[in-house]
């Protein structure tokens, strides 16, 4: 159950649209904003919100990659792996990550901090290679500055 | 000569709205809204020669005048900046730099289009150009030069921002239609157009950032003065070419459409990294066909970079040098809009794993003589879909087997990557 006055904001948000589905995608990520991933009783609240089915708000939340339908880290890292990152060696990162996390693509670190998944391309291009922690976007990385970075977001949280 | 979308930039800092007003921002608003008709608008940006610079290069003008002008009902203009083609990084910089030649060019275009109501579509991840964007709107309209009663005239203009999600597909104009409407973003059948059913099925035109960007300098300066900045006789304007991969510096600069890619690698860019070799390069964002290093003059220009087998596309450079093998970055490529196909069409949904299958099989040396001839099938047919996702996959796969076809031969001739 959502406190009373998000329900308000939100209630507020799609009487603003032009029509109430126009909304969904604020809907969603303020519910995800508020119990950490898209979970089924978000689904069926924003469904309530917005006058539509479940159905209908599941096949917009599986659509987009920021909008999380399971359980996730406190912090979810999107890592590119498109070409230009690619070019900047982004394989050896990936897996640099994955050894010091200890978790696969998809994966969740053991205290619950870390989500791991690969992104399409974040626009850093000429800072490749790049990652965003928690929606915060870093690049020019190595080894150094991702330990830098993850120990910096693990004290934030 | 002043090159128009740059121009106010800061280099650590976003321009503020004062800046933008003492360096002459806003005096186009001003200038159509005291003596220009909609149509007078309209008209400068048609003989302006401006094309999309999303990466279709549809001209704008033209774009702009199918929208029919007799239909009840409202009508609307998107501005889309759901920038994930990958390689392309210019709206971004643009924006994080100043988000008022967008706004101003958004109300010129409103105005000329008959729109009251326009979206910004803001991808996922470029939240520090959407603040940009909303503290400007705002500005603006505290200013009268946006909202109720524009300069004290009779028009209202409204400006909203949409914050999407994150998929790649939403950047295709009726997907994105879609997903402001909070619709699954599946693109649309055409017919019919956007201009003449689009959002809520009214004329809806859609432009990149940087199209409208381009609008103001247009309607202050004149269609001739647009014209005269690029430095072939056929282009029009400046472009924000954004260059990634194996250079020196990876920069995002203006500079006038026709410069060559020598001037902009070689130049802008400081030229390639240390003791790399330039191969090859993709010009415009992940869905261009390659070039090679007898194109290094070349004019980046819209014809004559299609008159090379090419497109100009979004300006998004991505130079590869000697040591990348060319069939692994295709994989890349293919790995990325396999992943991103929204799955509504057969040929892309199917025939993008395949193509993935068959790339990592020859990369990885297990190659065969029947998987070029696979491959050149697929970009033949996976043209047959709604909308240019998978073409725009198979361009440089085509570009692969056309230019590079020896070292997929190679692949398979010595059962592994030569370069490994």
């Amino acid at each position: 159950m959502i406190p009373e006055t998000l329900k308000t904001s939100l209630q507020a948000r799609v009487a603003s649209a032009i029509t109430a589905r126009e909304a969904a995608v604020d809907v969603m990520k303020e519910l995800q904003a508020h119990y950490g991933w898209l979970t089924d009783e978000a689904v069926e609240e924003a469904a309530a919100l917005l006058g539509l089915s479940p159905l209908q708000v599941e096949e917009l939340a599986t659509f987009y990659e920021m909008i999380y339908r399971r359980p996730v880290g406190k912090k979810v890292i999107h890592v590119c792996d498109s070409i230009s990152c690619w070019c900047a060696d982004c394989d050896k990162l990936i897996q640099y990550l994955k050894d010091k996390l200890g978790v696969g693509l998809g994966g969740t670190t053991a205290d619950g901090m870390f989500t791991l998944v690969p992104c399409c391309c974040m626009g850093m291009c000429g800072d490749s290679p790049a990652m965003s922690v928690g929606g915060t976007p870093y690049g020019r990385l190595t080894p150094e500055l991702v330990d830098e970075i993850l120990e910096m977001e693990r004290k934030k949280a | 000569m002043e090159l128009p979308l740059f121009r106010h930039n800061r280099p650590n800092r976003v321009v503020t709205f004062d800046e933008y007003r003492e360096e002459g921002g806003f005096e186009a608003l001003e200038k159509a809204f005291s003596g220009m008709s909609p149509n007078d608008v309209q008209q400068a940006v048609l003989d302006s020669g401006l094309r999309g610079r999303g990466g279709a290069g549809f001209a704008t003008g033209r774009k702009w005048s199918f929208v029919p002008r007799d239909l009840p009902g409202p009508r609307w203009l998107i501005c889309n900046c759901d920038e994930m083609e990958p390689g392309t990084y210019k709206d971004r910089v643009l924006l994080e730099h100043n988000p008022y030649s967008l706004i101003e060019g958004m109300t010129l275009a409103c105005y000329a289009l008959g729109v009251r109501h326009a979206f910004i579509f803001i991808r996922k991840g470029y939240e520090k150009a959407a603040a940009n964007l909303a503290r400007g709107i705002e500005e603006a309209k505290k200013a009268g030069l946006l909202g109720e009663h524009i300069l004290g005239s009779e028009h209202s203009i409204e400006l909203d921002l949409h914050l999407s999600a994150g998929r790649y597909i939403c950047g295709e104009e009726t997907a994105l239609i879609n997903a402001l409407e909070g619709k699954r973003p599946n693109p649309r059948s055409k017919p019919p157009f956007p201009a003449i059913k689009g959002l809520w099925q009214g004329p809806t035109v859609v432009n990149n950032v940087e199209t409208l960007a381009n609008v103001p300098a247009i309607v202050a300066n004149g269609a001739a003065w647009f014209k005269g900045l690029a430095l072939n006789p056929e282009g029009a304007g400046s472009k924000l070419f954004c260059v990634s991969g194996s250079v020196k510096n990876r920069a995002c600069v203006e500079l006038p459409i026709g410069t060559t890619l020598g001037d902009i690698i070689g130049g802008a860019c400081g030229g390639m990294r240390e003791g790399k070799k330039f191969k090859a390069c993709i010009p415009g964002g992940a869905s261009t066909q390659f070039l090679k290093p007898e194109h290094w003059n070349l004019p980046m220009d819209y014809d004559s970079v299609a008159k090379a087998g090419s497109r100009l596309g979004s300006g998004g450079i991505i130079v590869f040098d000697e040591g990348h093998c060319l069939v692994e970055a295709t994989l890349n490529l293919i790995n990325f809009f396999a992943r991103e196909s929204c799955g509504w069409c057969t040929p892309c949904r199917e025939g993008l794993p395949y193509v993935k299958e068959i790339l990592t099989r020859i990369e990885n040396g297990r190659g065969e003589e029947d998987d070029i001839t696979i491959l050149r099938e697929h970009v033949k047919y996976l043209n047959y879909t709604f909308c240019a996702l998978a073409p725009g996959a198979m361009a440089p796969l085509d570009g692969l087997l056309r230019d590079f076809e020896d070292e997929v031969r190679e692949h398979i001739e010595k059962k592994k990557c030569p370069l490994k």
